[in-house]
Parts: structure tokens; C-alpha cells; sequence
């Protein structure tokens, strides 16, 4: 028995998140989804057709012959049918998050139904992201990325880990002070010291993008791995970063790979690969992250709302603290 | 008025017909532009001048029918819902100006109003019988823009839909909702659909071949009989012709001559012999019916781009006839992948054509999975081998156990890191 088409529907309205391969538009993930679903949603079993009374004419054997009567009798309405009236489901609202572009990978938001307007109100909570940015030494290119045309080539045996991990705490500096500037918060006040105190003391209006920590996860030359916690950023925005890391370094890099690894409380396990985009995986991801997602208040959330649901992942939030101090 | 067209119906029993008609249409002309109950007078003229003609006997039957005709146009504007009522069509309906030309019925009205029989006066009692008798079906809409409104109502699209005809496609396609209308299913349709069960398909096929080609209905059925007799001519077997209709429905519109261009057209670029075109066209039939265009530029996108070479060609595309209505750019993409990047060379892909079927993400993610765990290996001289058949054509679970020997967590769990 299969269940009932409507219903499952109801069953869908949240935000889950999927995990974007490489090389695939942002656009095409979202329609793969939403192509997906509705096959599965028609395939169910559907609403019955309305009945409609009809005097259907019977004949009955009576004391002279034949006598035609005429018998009110319930019948399905063909108008109905599958065939005639189209599939029930024909489109979805199935919204996005914060973007990923065509190279980057990585954990991608998406609601469906009512979730869009979670989405909103995460908009407006001002998430961090964590970014696993993989950048290679000794070349230069126009977009910034491997493929690109390139500019220059460099030589990279002068630069050590050390050299690296002090232009990553420079760069990391100078994002502080912009956080405390686009923060609009008094800086002698107690309320920004709580914040401070807690590592949770960031913009809640739209800003450039800010780097609010980063580490380096792997050097071995001429390839070397970034942890990014950002927000307000784009994709380009990180490569472009890695390029002028580079050029700090006096050499230059390109960057090989940008991979999204929490977007809000979204992280890499629970996001959804390509093969699990059915019905049945994306209905229990909406089950889970709805009681993430239920510290999200509707409207415009305040401060203390908005930090809610942060926490998820215990390393993002340790490393922010780690790296504030 | 109705002493003007006595006068002038004596004369013009003495004048040809065409004159008459020329006369009674101008006529017409003027009488629409007077008001309505002019109108009226002039309808209660023609049926006595009919009679008055009737009574002499000395007109010819052809002035008759014009007379007719002259009679009908006006009661289309006059009683317009008596008329249809009477007709049993909805499409009739849709177009209230095609009951001009509509064929003999009106005369029975005519002779019944000629007769003098009064319509049954809605105070007049019946009997039991005569009331059950009586089909009071609900009334459907003069225009619409879909078919859920004449669907209960017509028989023809009510043993369409239940022979699975999905009518909510065709009616989003243009002129096809008025062509289905039109259609009575035991004149228009059955005969075809005896001829497509004659030619081997299934019932379960028709459904879905009439959803994607409604206009063979359209077609003389001596051309289709003869174009499927032109295919048993050219070898292809009952089953192979049963094939190519259901999976290339417009197949049959075609005629002879495009017909055997096509055949002509894929044996002359691909050198192929008979046998071998005929087991092309079988594997893939949409390739007669599909555009061509697309078919020689993938060939030389082949030959030029990729540097196949003829005979190799030949045999990629009878392995793999898909190629030859593939995306030009998604060819590429692949060709660029599988041998710049994986490294594999011609003879090998000639060997393996399935790299041309499968998605290039699937490969993309299988081929760097092997990478990381320095299995990628697709030389068949070495250990380890993987053919590129098994690196393609297999579920992901087959694929971890037995050709990447890790298990499937690990698999999704490296699919997470790119």
C-alpha cells in the first residue's frame, strides 16, 4: 500500500542540505532535486476522483415487457483521471541557500515549501561558514583557479610552514579589527564584552566579507590545505585570497579546490549525496535538521535567537575560540 | 418582405442556380442589417415560400438545397441551441460557423417543419417510458482550454483515456485538443488501431504511442500499409517493424521516398553493409525519424575532433548507436576525460564504447576513488586491471566490492571530500 501523495508533501517542509559535487551548477542541483521529488510524489497514491451522480438508464423486466428506468448511481468523474487532469504535482518550491559556484563542492542548503522562509531568517542570522580551501604554490592565473590562463610562473622552495602560518595570522588581524568596526557595537560596553567573551561577537548586518579565522591545515610544497571560517563571503572571494597569500609569500598560488564544510549549523554528515536525492533520504534529512533548525525564530531574529542554533559542530565552534584567543 | 421573396422565388425558378444563390445571399446581407425581429419575419417568409414551392413541384432539387442552405444560415444565428442539441457532437459546438456545410440531417428537420409537427409543448404529459428515455446529461461548455470539460461527455476521449492516451500532454500541444474532438472513435480510430495491432504492437503500447503521435490518425491507411510493407521488403522482421514503430512512433508519417533516403543516408556515411545498417536502425530507431544534422556532425566530430578513425567508428557506433545523437559538447567532454586525463587510448575506448553512455560525473568520481586508493589501473597488460567496462557499467555497490575493494561508507565518505 502506498502512501498517500499529500501527505508525504506535508511531511517535507524544512530546509535540508545537500552536498554539491564539483563542476555542477548550483542551479542544476536544486532542478535534479526538485525533478526527482516530483517523480517520486506523483508515483504515490493520489487523491480519489470526485463522484458524480448520473441517472444511468436500466432496463428491468417488468409485467409488460421491457420497462427502462432510470437508476441514480455514483460514478467516478473522468475529468479526473490521471491521464486527462496531469500529473497532481507539477512544481515544488524548493529554494537555496547561500550559494556555491560551479567549481566549488561542498554543503548546500536548500528548503522546500515553508523551509523558504527559514531560509530568509537564516539569511538574516548572519551564519560563519567553514571552508576547506586547497591552494598550489608556483603559478599564477587570471581567474584564480587551476584552469585559468596563466599569468606567471614562481619558484616556492623559500617558503615554509612558518612563513605561511605568519601571513595567516596577519591576515587574521587585520579581519579582526574590521569584524569589531562592522560589528556597530560599543566596544566599552558590557554587552560586547559578553560577546567577546564568547567568541560570539560578529556582524548582524551585511558587511564585506570577513574572515573570522584560519589555519593551515597541511603544507607540503608546492600544495598546501586552508581552513577558512568566513562570512559574507563568495567563492571567488577565498581564491582571490589564496592568490594574494601567494603573493605575500613573495611567490604566487593558485587555488586547486574550495569545498564548503558547514554552512550555518549544516555540516558535511548531514548533507545528502548525489545518489541519495530521493524522497525517502531528503524526508529524514528534513526530519533531523528541523530540530536544528527550530532555534531559527520567524521574523527578524534577534541577537540572542540567531546565536541558537550556531553550535553544531563542536570543531567549528572550538576553533573559533582557539583562534579568537 | 415575404411577398418580395415570393416574387422573386417564381422567377428565379426560370433562372439558373447559381444566380439564385448570388440573389439570396445579397439578401441575407441586407436582412442582417435590419433588427432581429426583421429577421424573424423573414425566417417565417422562407418556410412558407418553401412550401409554396414544395406545392408547384416545378423547382429543381439543386435550388432546394440552396434554399436549404440559405435556411440553415439563418437558424445558426437565430436557434443556434436547437440545432446543436440535436447533434450529438461536441465539437460541434467549438465551431458554430462549420454547421454551414454540415451534411444531411438538416433536411429531416426541415421536412419534420414542412410537415407541420409542432416540438412536444413542455406542458404536454408523458409516459414513465418515454421520460427514461430521455438523456439529460449535463451541459458542456462552448470553448474551453482543455479536454477535462468534454471528457465525460465524449465517448471517443472516454475509450481514449481508457486505452491510456494521456491527453493532459496532447492537449498542451497546438491543434491536437480540436484534431481529438473531431475524432468518432468507431469511424476515426479503431481501424488504426486494428492496423497497429497488425503491424505487432502491444495493447499496452498503444496507449502510449497515440500520446506521442495523435496525427497518424490523420494518415490514409493504404500509405501506412504501404510503407510497413516497404520495410518487410527491406528485410526487417515483424518483430524488428513492431520495435521500430512503438519506440519511433512518428516512423509510419513518413513517407516512402524520406523513408528510404534515411536508410540510404546512415549506410552511405557509416560505409555500413545492409545487414549491419538494418541492425543500427533496429537497436535505435529514432534515429530515422530524428533530425540528421546532428547525426553527420557527430560523426565528424568523431573523425576530425577526436581522431577516430572510419572502421573504428563503425564499430562504436554499432555498439554504442546513441553516440550518434549524443550532445556534441557532452561527446567531447567525455573524450577529453577518459583520454587526456585518464589516459587511455584510442584502441581501448574502441574496445569499450560504453564510456560514451554513462555520465561523466559518475566516471569523474570512480576513476579519482581508484586514484586514491592506487587501483587506477587500465592497462590490460598490468596487475590489478580495471576495464573500463567495469569502472562504467556497474551499480555503485558492485563497483566497491569488487572492482575498488572498499566498502560503500568509504566510498561516500571520499565522495565528501571533493
Amino acid at each position: 500500500m502506498a502512501q498517500f501523495a499529500p501527505g508525504v508533501f506535508r511531511t517535507l517542509h524544512g530546509l535540508f542540505a545537500v552536498y554539491k559535487p564539483p563542476g555542477v551548477h548550483w542551479k542544476s542541483v536544486r532542478d535534479t532535486v526538485e525533478t526527482n521529488l516530483l517523480k517520486e510524489l506523483n508515483a504515490l497514491k493520489q487523491r480519489p476522483p470526485r463522484q458524480q451522480i448520473r441517472f444511468l438508464p436500466a432496463g428491468t423486466e417488468g409485467s409488460n415487457g421491457l420497462e427502462v428506468t432510470r437508476v441514480p448511481s455514483a460514478v467516478p468523474v473522468l475529468a479526473d483521471h490521471v491521464l486527462v487532469k496531469g500529473p497532481a504535482f507539477t512544481h515544488i518550491r524548493v529554494g537555496t541557500g547561500h550559494r556555491l559556484d560551479i567549481q566549488s563542492s561542498g554543503v548546500f542548503v536548500l528548503g522546500i515549501g515553508h523551509g523558504n522562509k527559514l531560509l530568509k531568517d537564516m539569511y538574516n542570522s548572519h551564519f560563519t561558514r567553514d571552508y576547506t580551501v586547497r591552494g598550489m604554490l608556483g603559478k599564477a592565473t587570471e581567474d584564480f583557479t587551476e584552469l585559468g590562463k596563466t599569468i606567471e610562473k614562481t619558484t616556492y622552495d623559500h617558503i615554509t610552514r612558518e612563513k605561511l602560518e605568519r601571513i595567516l595570522a596577519v591576515i587574521q588581524g587585520t579581519n579582526q579589527k574590521a569584524l569589531i568596526t562592522h560589528s556597530h557595537l560599543d566596544l566599552q560596553s558590557q554587552e560586547a564584552y559578553d560577546l567577546a567573551v564568547q567568541g560570539k561577537l560578529r556582524p548582524m548586518v551585511k558587511s564585506p566579507p570577513i574572515i573570522l579565522g584560519i589555519r593551515c591545515l597541511e603544507f607540503s610544497p608546492p600544495e598546501f590545505t586552508l581552513e577558512i571560517q568566513c562570512m559574507h563571503e563568495t567563492q571567488q572571494y577565498l581564491r582571490k585570497m589564496i592568490h594574494e597569500i601567494g603573493l605575500e609569500l613573495r611567490s604566487s598560488a593558485v587555488c586547486t579546490q574550495v569545498r564548503r564544510s558547514r554552512d550555518g549549523p549544516f555540516t558535511v554528515d548531514c548533507s545528502l549525496l548525489r545518489t541519495q536525492w530521493d524522497l525517502g533520504s531528503i524526508q529524514g534529512a528534513i526530519r533531523e535538521c528541523r530540530a536544528q533548525t527550530e532555534g531559527v525564530s520567524r521574523g527578524n531574529p534577534d541577537r540572542e535567537a540567531a546565536e541558537g542554533p550556531i553550535p553544531g559542530p563542536s570543531r567549528g565552534a572550538e576553533g573559533e575560540g582557539e583562534l579568537r584567543a | 418582405m415575404f411577398l418580395v421573396v415570393c416574387r422573386i422565388s417564381r422567377r428565379c425558378s426560370l433562372l439558373n442556380a447559381s444566380n439564385y444563390a448570388h440573389f439570396s445571399r445579397g439578401l441575407w446581407h441586407s436582412a442582417a442589417l435590419t433588427q432581429r425581429s426583421q429577421r424573424k419575419n423573414e425566417m417565417v417568409a422562407l418556410r412558407r415560400l418553401l412550401g409554396h414551392i414544395y406545392g408547384t413541384e416545378r423547382t429543381t432539387w439543386s435550388s432546394v438545397m440552396l434554399l436549404r442552405r440559405h435556411f440553415t444560415h439563418l437558424s445558426t444565428e437565430g436557434d443556434a441551441t436547437v440545432m446543436f442539441s440535436e447533434q450529438n457532437l461536441p465539437s460541434i459546438k467549438l465551431y458554430p460557423q462549420e454547421t454551414k456545410v454540415l451534411p444531411g440531417t438538416d433536411f429531416n428537420t426541415l421536412s419534420e417543419d414542412l410537415e407541420g409537427a409542432p416540438p412536444l409543448s413542455p406542458l404536454e404529459e408523458i409516459t414513465e417510458n418515454e421520460a427514461a428515455q430521455i438523456a439529460a446529461d449535463l451541459p458542456i461548455p462552448p470553448a474551453s482550454f482543455t479536454l477535462q470539460d468534454y471528457v465525460d461527455q465524449s465517448e471517443t476521449l472516454k475509450k481514449l483515456v481508457l486505452l491510456g492516451v494521456d491527453l493532459s500532454k496532447l492537449e498542451k500541444r497546438p491543434n491536437v485538443a480540436n484534431f481529438l474532438l473531431r475524432l468518432d472513435f468507431e469511424r476515426d480510430v479503431s481501424r488504426f488501431l486494428l492496423f497497429l495491432k497488425d503491424v505487432g504492437l502491444e495493447d499496452s503500447q498503444l496507449g502510449a504511442f497515440l500520446s506521442k503521435n495523435p496525427f497518424i490518425l490523420s494518415e490514409d491507411l493504404e500509405n501506412l500499409q504501404k510503407r510497413v510493407s516497404y520495410l518487410r521488403l527491406k528485410e526487417f522482421s515483424k518483430e524488428a517493424v513492431a520495435r521500430m514503430v512503438a519506440k519511433a512512433p512518428y516512423l509510419l508519417n513518413f513517407s516512402i521516398e524520406r523513408l528510404d533516403n534515411r536508410l540510404g543516408f546512415f549506410q552511405r556515411e557509416l560505409g555500413l553493409s545492409t545487414e549491419k545498417t538494418r541492425d543500427l536502425i533496429i537497436r535505435l530507431p529514432r534515429l530515422l525519424t530524428g533530425s540528421l544534422e546532428p547525426v553527420r556532425e557527430n560523426l565528424k566530430v568523431c573523425e576530425i575532433e577526436l581522431g577516430f578513425k572510419k572502421n573504428e567508428i563503425q564499430h562504436i557506433a554499432i555498439k554504442v548507436p546513441k553516440i550518434l545523437t549524443a550532445n556534441k559538447k557532452k561527446l567531447m567532454e567525455t573524450f577529453d576525460y577518459v583520454h587526456n586525463i585518464m589516459g587511455i587510448p584510442h584502441h581501448l575506448i574502441v574496445k569499450f564504447p560504453q564510456v560514451f553512455n554513462t555520465k561523466l560525473l559518475k566516471m569523474k568520481e570512480r576513476h579519482l576513488f581508484l586514484g586514491f586508493l592506487g587501483r587506477a589501473v587500465y592497462d590490460p597488460t598490468k596487475p590489478n586491471y580495471v576495464s573500463l567496462d567495469k569502472l562504467t557499467s556497474t551499480p555503485n555497490e558492485i563497483f566497491c566490492v569488487e572492482v575498488a575493494k572498499a566498502s560503500v561508507q568509504d566510498y561516500e565518505r571520499f565522495l565528501k571530500t571533493l
